[in-house]
């Protein structure tokens, strides 16, 4: 009997939690970012349809030293992948004798927005892509050259050199072409999925603990708007299908492949729930 | 007697105790745990009693419980402990035995279906499970009877 009493009091107090979460210490930082004179919109309104009202960037919830580092692009690590990817614009490669420069001349002028529309439809393969595969159809079908492999240093240096011309604009998808609308359905199931023996979901993580410290690490709401994004843990750009796949690892389940469909949709919802958040990319992350 | 035939008889005594034992007293498999109607579960699961010591280990260790990733104990000098779930300081005043081993077998159950924290002994589990864990808990029944013995002791 007094077990029931005591019982009923704390799943009280446990279901009480998660509003509770709103003022408990541990929330992101009050802080304001500007990267080269350009203003980063850190905090965003969620769109209709948002479980959240307020959108915080990663760089919220990490520590003062690790935010400085972000904030002043002399200091950021990540921007040497950044001038990595600006050299490789114009390295010749492939059968047509083309480099990107061949056809884009101005990259700062002429991808400037494009990292923060992406993932995008694909009328020819039916399905979205993000800036990795855009950037293997231009060279499979405009330079005559082999897709890079998932991760290779090339390909996180030119996506983090497209995107970071977008820098510090807001993040926004169209949902309206093709059947983006399905992928993101399809994206929005996994999120909320329990994956592996620690059955575990996205949101158990980042939506109903945001705020909350697992172990080290300050749990955030999980935003994709600064990758590829430079992790000190790793001393490397990493990617958001990396990412993903080391979060999903982390429940203790077999992980999907790097730009399947399933990454795919779960890259255009999670996008999503980061619209109006500027691009940060390369952020900087422990 | 001889002392040969005295060990003889010792021996084989000693081998009837061992014997029974494995025969009456088995752990009961993740399937076929069974809670009670307010939620707890009063048997045991492991033939062995709990050791709080045992415990103390599954609850620090990443690869076992890795319960202070996600709770804090403070008499526990272990580093880096979490605040996703509520300080385990006095648990064992606020719960009954039978509920600490339930908590930790399957917390959908004795708690409610959408906390975050995972079933230690239970095949309720998520999709796509690594391929070498289909069909395995993440703590013997052996380990969850340490936690417990472990949870018990702390009071405030
Ligand atoms: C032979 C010409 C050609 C070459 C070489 C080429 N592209 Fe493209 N690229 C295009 C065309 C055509 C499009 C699609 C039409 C458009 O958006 O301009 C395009 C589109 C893109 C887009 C999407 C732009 C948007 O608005 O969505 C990106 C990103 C891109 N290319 C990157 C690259 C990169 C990186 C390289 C070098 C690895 C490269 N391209 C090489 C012709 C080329
Ligand atoms: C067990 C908890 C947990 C689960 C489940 C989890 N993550 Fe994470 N995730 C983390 C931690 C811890 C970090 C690093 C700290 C932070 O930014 O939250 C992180 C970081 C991230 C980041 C980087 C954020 C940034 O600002 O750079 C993204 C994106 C992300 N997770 C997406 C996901 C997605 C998508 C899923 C579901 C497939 C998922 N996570 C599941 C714990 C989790
Ligand atoms: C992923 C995070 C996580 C892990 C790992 C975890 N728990 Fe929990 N636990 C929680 C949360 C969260 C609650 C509160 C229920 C809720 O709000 O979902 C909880 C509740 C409890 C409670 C009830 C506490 C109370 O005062 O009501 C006990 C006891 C407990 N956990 C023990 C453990 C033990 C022992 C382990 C390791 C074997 C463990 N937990 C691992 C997250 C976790």
């Amino acid at each position: 009997m007094k077990t029931k009493v005591i019982l009923a009091a704390s799943v009280l107090a446990l279901f009480s939690s998660p509003a509770m979460l709103v003022t408990a210490y541990g929330d992101p930082a009050e802080a304001e970012l500007s990267i080269d004179g350009e203003k980063i919109a850190v905090t965003a309104a969620a769109p209709e349809g948002h479980p959240f009202d307020t959108l915080y960037s990663g760089w919220l919830y990490r520590e003062p030293e690790t935010r400085a580092l972000e904030e002043d692009s002399f200091e950021n690590p990540g921007m040497f992948g950044v001038e990595q990817g600006a050299e490789l614009w114009s390295v010749v490669e492939g059968s047509a004798g083309k480099s990107c420069e061949s056809c884009h001349a101005n990259p700062e002028e002429d991808m400037k927005g494009v990292g923060a529309s992406y993932p995008k439809w694909d009328a020819d393969s039916k399905r979205p892509i993000n800036i990795e595969l855009q950037i293997d159809k231009c060279r499979e079908e405009n330079m005559g050259a082999e897709p890079y492999k998932f991760d290779a240093p090339q390909q996180k240096a030119l996506t983090a050199f497209i995107k970071h011309q977008s820098l510090g604009m807001p993040v926004k998808l169209d949902l309206s072409e093709g059947e983006m609308q399905k992928w993101w359905d399809q994206g929005k199931e996994m999120y909320y999925t329990r994956t592996g023996q620690l059955n575990l979901s996205c949101s158990n993580c980042h939506e109903d603990h945001s705020g909350n410290m697992i172990r080290a690490d300050h749990l955030s709401q999980g935003q994709v708007n600064g990758f590829p994004t430079y992790r000190l843990k790793q001393s490397a750009l990493v990617s958001v299908h990396n990412r993903f796949r080391g979060c999903i690892r982390d429940t203790r389940a077999e992980f999907p492949k790097a730009f399947s469909d399933d990454l795919m949709a779960l890259e255009t919802y999670v996008t999503w729930r980061g619209s109006g958040l500027s691009v940060e990319t390369p952020a900087v992350r422990q | 007697m001889t002392s040969t035939l005295r060990a003889l008889i010792v021996a084989s005594g000693f081998g009837a105790v061992a014997l029974a034992g494995s025969a009456m007293a088995q752990d009961v498999k993740p399937e076929a745990v069974a809670f009670s109607d307010s939620g707890g579960i009063e048997t045991p699961v492991a033939a062995q009693a709990g050791s709080a010591e045992a415990g103390q280990k599954v609850l620090t260790d990443r690869k076992l419980g890795n319960c202070v990733a996600c709770h804090q104990v403070s008499t526990l000098d272990a580093p880096f402990q979490g605040n996703v779930g509520p300080s385990l300081d006095g648990v064992g005043d606020r719960y009954e035995p039978d509920m600490l081993r339930a908590i930790v077998v399957n917390p959908k159950k004795a708690l409610y279906d959408g906390t975050i924290m995972p079933g230690f002994y239970t095949l309720d589990v998520g999709k796509h499970v690594r391929e070498d864990l289909v069909g395995k808990t993440i703590l013997s029944a052996q380990q969850v009877e340490d936690v417990v013995a472990y949870l018990q002791t702390l009071k405030e």
